[in-house]
């Protein structure tokens, strides 16, 4: 039996972004082939493959996932090269580029001063090396591309001479592919079970690493596969083994190595730093405390002198203790100091370590040398400094716990996310991990399991919790052709359907992406507080010298205690973390909130201009009524007769967007037949125009007719009355002539009246604005208590109203169903774009309502205002504490008062204001919209 | 004469202030390679490098990595571009910026402690 050896195959790929995909392209090839490698350089997008399979199969596996492959062939090219003069620079450029090609090839022509180089390397890779080894390096001309067709012609030969190889083994190629398929079988199921982890890698700089890295990574127990990455520095590594255990190899090896981890993985890591994080704060904070505290008791109990040399020594000793304690639990906040300070820059760290440096080192001044200052002045302040770093780690300890539940809106969401999916592949169902499942794809759901991926029912009803998602609590039914969305779940059927959307393009992980987008921006009610962050610190450090100098001057004997106990007092006490706080974190908790109400928030700025509103304009269709009209009367006039008519309307409408043309398919949908239509007209705020075989067909409102000289007198009363009924009167006309009138009904949400009385409760205005004629208008608005409507309106005249209200000085918000309303939404301040169920655009407004129902916008604005009122508390808080504090630690109030702070207090007084606006912040995660008792009060009306 | 120079101390030791803090402009600012990536280290309170300069229309991908564990430094704010992103510990996170009007913007951690500036030139 002839061994087929595994080939090496350079290609070059398109589409592929990130190692998701390169993981993606390994675990389809190892199906095929459990030996195959690939490496991917991100950068270049160029794929080494060392696998048994032909290129052809390997393009054909890449193809597979859509993404593009081309075989690299090495291309030419000639540079213009600076200060290359001899062999020796020669060897070097040929050196380093070995180190990533090692069939490059570079030959030089000196008095030219031209290089030319035959390799796999991308341009930008080439020019940035040559570079870097310190030569000036220019493009001269590139005669043949990877990618031209001249190379792919090229390689179509070379797949040619393939194919012939494997046509001269057929016996080993049949017990091969047998060999391979039941592989691959194997290898389908141990996908699951197969660990990988992926390093990022730190420190390789040449080829060689590469060898050294997989050296050691292998010789760890349980490794199955290593597979190093130089161009993107990574290494893959397959088997039952920890993390921590390959980071320990590639370090003992002289690497750095860290894990790279997949979303969720992200997240747990994340965990595991913040618990890491508040660990180390609590250690320190005993450390601190554990020699603050004592300190403090003996100072209180016993006059802390330094008069004979016994106790100079002991006080020396104590000294060094408090070093001790700085460099420990103090020791980030000086290296965070130092380094800002060669960067020009100043935050906390550099108030902290200046605060406690300059008392300790005026103790230790006190120790060593305390004749140089009077005798009054001999006091020690080693207990102050071991306090304060104590205390202040203690502060962001507190802090960090309290932020940890800040970011609970997200992690449910994260939470909704499903690892695998029962995918059906090969004749049956099997459990593929989540990221394996494509467009298309068959997918099983058994009742209590969670939709893995977006997609239309196939198979199946079943009834699905879309609360998660839309905060609708109200389970929905689902059936063949429905849709479903990743993250809701399956409550009582068995449902089988295809994938429509998945990975990022799932509306789940688009919820994930604004609310973490949204969470991280900040309303502009942020920016004098921002504007004073900035030179915050550098202010305070000028305030501390100047509060000595005036102690210095002006203050009672001894001065530089005085100076002292006050320039450190003010450093200390002085927070700009409350300040800079207050509004990130209620904006976060505030965003997060709204997302449990399916309330999408895009940012900061609709937000703040959510919490002012004074109108609200909505649409009729689809906001106030379900949008999904009916046509409840027809009468025909004329000789054409109902089938005909209805016909013609059925070929008219079919091509409408329109929900009333909708309405009117589904009416004439029996009678359909084919027919030829040309000259298709759709008059925005008009209606429909077609010639027939022969006949022209007028389809629209009252003002179309009239536009189109069309006598409607003769349905004058009955239109009128249907009108009063809030049915919407649709003419329509043959050759001129009225021919017919559609009676459409679109019946009012249940909790219209309800939310709108809210909205009215919570002082907003509430504006309907339609294309629909008066009489209907006015019925809906009785219906559901809007006092204020215009009719019949074009879309350009509910833009114009929107800016007629924000020229009277109105902060206005839009409802609308986001696509027909665009122009307003985008007019409006605010635009709430209201979804029924998941299918919304996200993207389209400021706010987004996945609930159709209009409570959302009074949730909206209820939470808004909720969030904006707790920044202001904290803004405030924040301010009236440093603009208070500062002073009296410069010891305002000694004049009048004689009391003077210690920095001790400081030290509390600033980890508690801190900690105090993070958690009046929490206080927004109890916030509950109004809207149960408006249910409520209700139901007892009706009662 | 102690009480003078204490005062005259004091006041350069302000005007140092002043000068070091706000009046210092540091030399050139850091430009994109020849592949238009900046790397950019946060830790220990600080970005560095902290000035980057970008060219105007092009996109430029900043390459930040974070080693330090405040829960401060885990976010990155470029307000006027209204970017955010966050920064995993001791993993590259790569934001990718094309900025449309030269000028100078800042970027941040949420609280401000953390401060670069980028400023964007016309080629």
């Amino acid at each position: 039996m002839v061994e087929v050896k595994p080939s090496l195959n350079t290609l070059s790929l398109e589409g592929v972004s990130c190692n998701g995909c390169v993981n993606k392209i390994r675990k389809l090839l190892q199906v095929s082939d459990p030996e195959a490698e690939i490496s991917v350089d991100l950068d270049s997008k160029i794929a080494q493959i060392n696998s048994l399979l032909s290129t052809e199969q390997i393009i054909s596996c890449i193809e597979e996932l859509e993404y593009q492959a081309y075989p690299v062939l090495p291309t030419v090219q000639q540079f213009q090269v600076e200060g290359i003069k001899c062999n020796g620079c020669l060897n070097k450029i040929r050196k380093a580029l070995g180190e990533l090609d090692p069939e490059v090839e570079v030959e030089a022509d000196f008095e030219a001063k031209t290089l030319t180089v035959t390799s796999l390397l991308r341009l930008p890779q080439l020019i940035e090396e040559v570079s870097a080894l310190g030569y000036g390096i220019e493009l001269l001309f590139q005669p043949e591309q990877g990618q031209s067709g001249n190379s792919l012609l090229e390689t179509s030969s070379s797949l040619a001479s393939l194919q012939v190889e494997k046509k001269l083994q057929p016996a080993t190629n049949s017990a091969q592919s047998e060999a391979s398929d039941s592989v691959a079988v194997s290898a389908r199921e141990s996908v699951t079970d197969e660990q990988q982890v992926h390093l990022s890698l730190e420190g390789m700089t040449c080829a060689s690493c590469v060898k050294s890295v997989e050296d050691a990574l292998s010789s760890v127990m349980g490794v199955v596969r290593v597979d190093v990455n130089f161009g993107s520095r990574s290494a893959l590594i397959a088997g039952d083994v920890s993390a921590q255990a390959l980071i320990q190899a590639a370090e003992d090896a002289g690497y750095g190595a860290s894990e790279v981890l997949d979303h969720e993985q992200a997240e747990q890591q994340k965990e595991a730093n913040e618990a890491a994080e508040y660990k180390s704060k609590i250690i320190n904070t005993v450390i601190g405390l554990g020699l603050g505290v004592p300190l403090m008791i003996t100072s209180l109990l016993h006059d802390m002198s330094v008069s004979s040399s016994g106790e100079r020594a002991l006080w020396g000793l104590v000294g060094l203790l408090t070093l001790a304690v700085l460099l420990t639990a103090g020791r980030h906040f000086y290296i965070g100091a130092w380094k800002s300070f060669t960067h020009h820059n100043a935050n906390m760290d550099t108030l902290i370590a200046t605060g406690t440096g300059a008392a300790w080192l005026y103790s230790m001044v006190v120790v060593i040398a305390p004749e140089i200052l009077p005798e009054t002045a001999r006091g020690l302040y080693f207990e102050a400094a071991a306090m304060i770093i104590g205390l202040i780690n203690l502060g962001q300890a507190m802090e960090l716990k309290a932020r940890g539940r800040t970011s609970q809106a997200i992690k449910r969401l994260l939470d909704l996310r499903t690892k695998t999916a029962h995918v059906f592949r090969n004749g049956e169902f099997v459990q593929l991990p989540i990221d394996q499942v494509q467009q298309d794809d068959l997918i099983q759901v058994r009742p209590g399991e969670q939709i893995p991926v977006d997609g239309e029912v196939t198979e199946g009803r079943s009834t699905l919790d879309e609360s998660m998602l839309t905060g609708e609590p109200m389970p929905v039914k689902k059936t063949v052709g429905d849709e479903v969305s990743a993250g809701t779940l399956n409550r009582s059927g068995a449902l089988t359907f295809k994938a429509t959307r998945i990975g990022k393009a799932t509306v789940l992980a688009q919820i994930i992406e604004m609310v973490r987008k949204a969470q991280n921006s900040k309303p502009p009610i942020s920016r004098l507080a921002d504007q004073i962050s900035s030179v915050f610190v550098p202010v305070v450090l000028l305030i501390a010298v100047s509060t000595s100098l005036i102690w210095y001057n002006f203050g009672p004997e001894p001065q530089i205690v005085y100076m002292l106990v006050t320039a450190t007092t003010v450093l200390i006490i002085a927070c700009p973390c409350a300040l800079g706080l207050a509004t990130p974190i209620s904006t976060m908790i505030g965003v997060g909130k709204a997302a449990e109400h399916g309330i999408l928030i895009r940012n900061g700025e609709a937000l703040q201009k959510a919490s002012r509103l004074t109108h609200v304009v909505v649409d009729k269709t689809g906001t106030l009524t379900a949008g999904q009209p009916e046509v409840t009367d027809a009468q025909f006039y004329g000789a054409l007769g109902e089938q005909r008519t209805l016909a013609l309307v059925h070929a008219l409408e079919s091509r409408s967007e329109h929900p009333l043309g909708e309405a009117l398919v589904a009416y004439a949908k029996s009678d359909v037949t084919d027919l030829n239509l040309s000259n298709f007209q759709s008059l925005s705020g008009m209606g429909l125009q077609a010639v027939v075989e022969g006949q022209d067909i007028l389809i629209g409102n009252p003002r179309f007719m009239a536009q189109e000289s069309i006598d409607i007198e003769p349905s004058k009363d009955l239109a009128a009355g249907w009108e009063q009924q809030a049915r919407t009167v649709v003419y329509m006309a043959i050759d001129g002539q009225l021919s017919a009138l559609f009676g459409i009904a679109d019946p009012l949400k249940p909790d219209a009246l309800a939310a709108i009385q809210r909205l009215q409760h919570d002082g907003v205005k509430v504006l309907m604005l339609t294309g629909d004629n008066r009489a209907t208008a006015a019925a809906v608005a009785q219906a559901t208590g809007i006092d204020d409507f215009r009719a019949e309106l074009m879309p350009e005249d509910k833009l114009a109203e929107i800016r007629r209200l924000q020229a009277l000085g109105e902060i206005v918000g839009m409802a609308g169903d986001g696509i027909n309303d665009a122009p307003a939404l985008s007019q409006a301040d605010v635009g709430f774009a209201i979804g029924s169920g998941t299918d919304v655009a996200i993207e389209s407004a400021d706010i987004t309502l996945m609930r159709g129902s209009l409570h959302g916008i009074a949730d909206a604005i209820e939470l808004s205002r909720a969030t904006l009122k707790n920044i202001k508390q904290n803004l405030w808080g924040a301010f009236a504490y440093n603009s208070l504090g500062i002073p009296i630690a410069a010891g305002l109030l000694f004049p009048v008062t004689g009391l003077l702070l210690n920095p001790v207090i400081a030290g509390v007084a600033m980890s508690l204001s801190s900690v105090t606006v993070v958690s009046n912040a929490n206080r927004l995660r109890f916030f509950q919209p109004s809207r149960n008792e408006t249910v409520e009060i209700k139901r007892e009306v009706q009662s | 004469m102690i009480t003078l120079l204490v005062n005259v101390s004091g006041v350069l030791l302000m005007a140092a202030i002043v000068w070091w803090f706000w009046l210092y402009r540091p030399g050139r600012a850091v430009q994109p390679d020849a592949v238009g990536t900046v790397q950019i280290t946060v830790a220990n309170g600080v970005y560095s490098p902290d000035r980057i300069s970008v060219p105007v229309n092009h996109p430029t991908t900043l390459r930040f990595m974070r080693k330090d564990s405040s829960a401060c430094s885990a976010t990155v704010i470029f307000e006027e571009l209204g970017i955010s992103a966050e920064l995993p510990l001791g993993e590259a996170k790569e934001v990718v910026i094309t900025p449309a009007t030269p000028g100078h913007y800042s970027f941040s951690c949420p609280m401000q402690m953390y401060r670069g500036s980028l400023e964007v030139k016309d080629e």
